[in-house]
């Protein structure tokens, strides 16, 4: 119990926050313009929440072992992933410990995110189911 | 600017039908940087028993939010979405998400609090197929923050 999975790390660039854009539909444009986001009193343009989320769910998908394995998928969103534009962009780390196994055989994973050794994430938490 | 508390316990009617097409769960899955071949491939979904590829976990949200708009945009809510942040996100699933699926949205409003300044808005979206069988329900928590911050 409280076993530690290997920890996943994801590159961030801006390239990777529009074609997020496009695909989501969320043309929020703290997320690609540094004058509104500096604007709004953000350090700069910053990745979407909901891809950090998808970055999570594919350590989970990959931890559990096939993309269907999810039943409960949850984050807080603690802090925002800023993503300068660079070639190199920014870095999110994806780290899980399995807290318990159910009854049923679910495992539920504790899971966290960082970013420069921010933690960008709090209480998030996934259930699985194994295949 | 306070939201209108009257909002909370609202249930809208369901959004118009969404078709979950192969090609946009193969472009989300792009995006996100997800290769594992059931999004993909619909023979590799069909072997692990989906009818077609595979949506990736996060993906309804495209879907949910835009069908959020229902609720955020009514301007007798009150909500100045250039202060609002996301501040959490929950999924629920019976079974993924998979290209074909015709789903509809119905939004409630579960929770409209203030705190510090801050007001926090809890929106639940049902997914549903047309003939009602569930697929997912997404939570989504926006924060507007207070002026002073």
């Amino acid at each position: 119990m409280n076993e530690i999975l290997e920890p996943q790390t994801f590159r961030v660039t801006r390239a990777d926050l529009v074609r997020y854009a496009g695909a989501s539909g969320d043309f929020n444009p703290i997320h690609w313009s540094d004058r509104v986001a500096t604007g709004v009193g953000l350090p700069g343009v910053i990745a979407h929440g909901m891809f950090t989320m998808a970055l999570v769910g594919r350590a989970v998908t990959a931890w559990a072992g096939a993309p269907d394995t999810v039943r409960e998928f949850s984050v807080r969103f603690a802090r925002p992933v800023p993503v300068p534009d660079t070639d190199e962009g920014t870095e999110v780390v994806v780290t899980a410990t399995v807290k318990e196994v159910t009854e049923d055989g679910d495992t539920r994973l504790a899971l966290t995110a960082t970013c420069n050794g921010d933690k960008v994430l709090s209480l998030a938490q996934a259930l699985v189911r194994k295949r | 600017m306070p939201l209108d508390q009257t909002f909370a316990g609202r249930t809208w009617p369901p959004t118009e039908t969404y078709l979950v097409g192969r090609e946009k769960i193969r472009e989300f899955a792009r995006a996100i940087g997800a290769t594992d071949a059931e999004y993909h491939d619909p023979e590799a979904a069909r072997a692990i028993g989906y009818p077609d590829v595979v949506a990736p976990p996060t993906f309804p949200v495209a879907i949910t939010m835009a069908a959020s708009r229902q609720v955020v945009n009514d301007p007798a809510l009150g909500l100045d979405y250039s202060r609002v942040v996301h501040g959490d996100q929950r999924f629920a699933y019976t079974r993924p998400m998979v290209a074909g699926d015709a789903v509809v949205c119905v939004n409630s409003v579960d929770e409209i609090i203030t705190r510090g300044g801050h007001w926090f808005l809890t929106i639940r979206t049902e997914v549903r197929t047309e003939a009602g069988d569930p697929v997912v329900t997404v939570w989504s928590k926006l924060v507007q923050r207070g002026e002073e911050h």
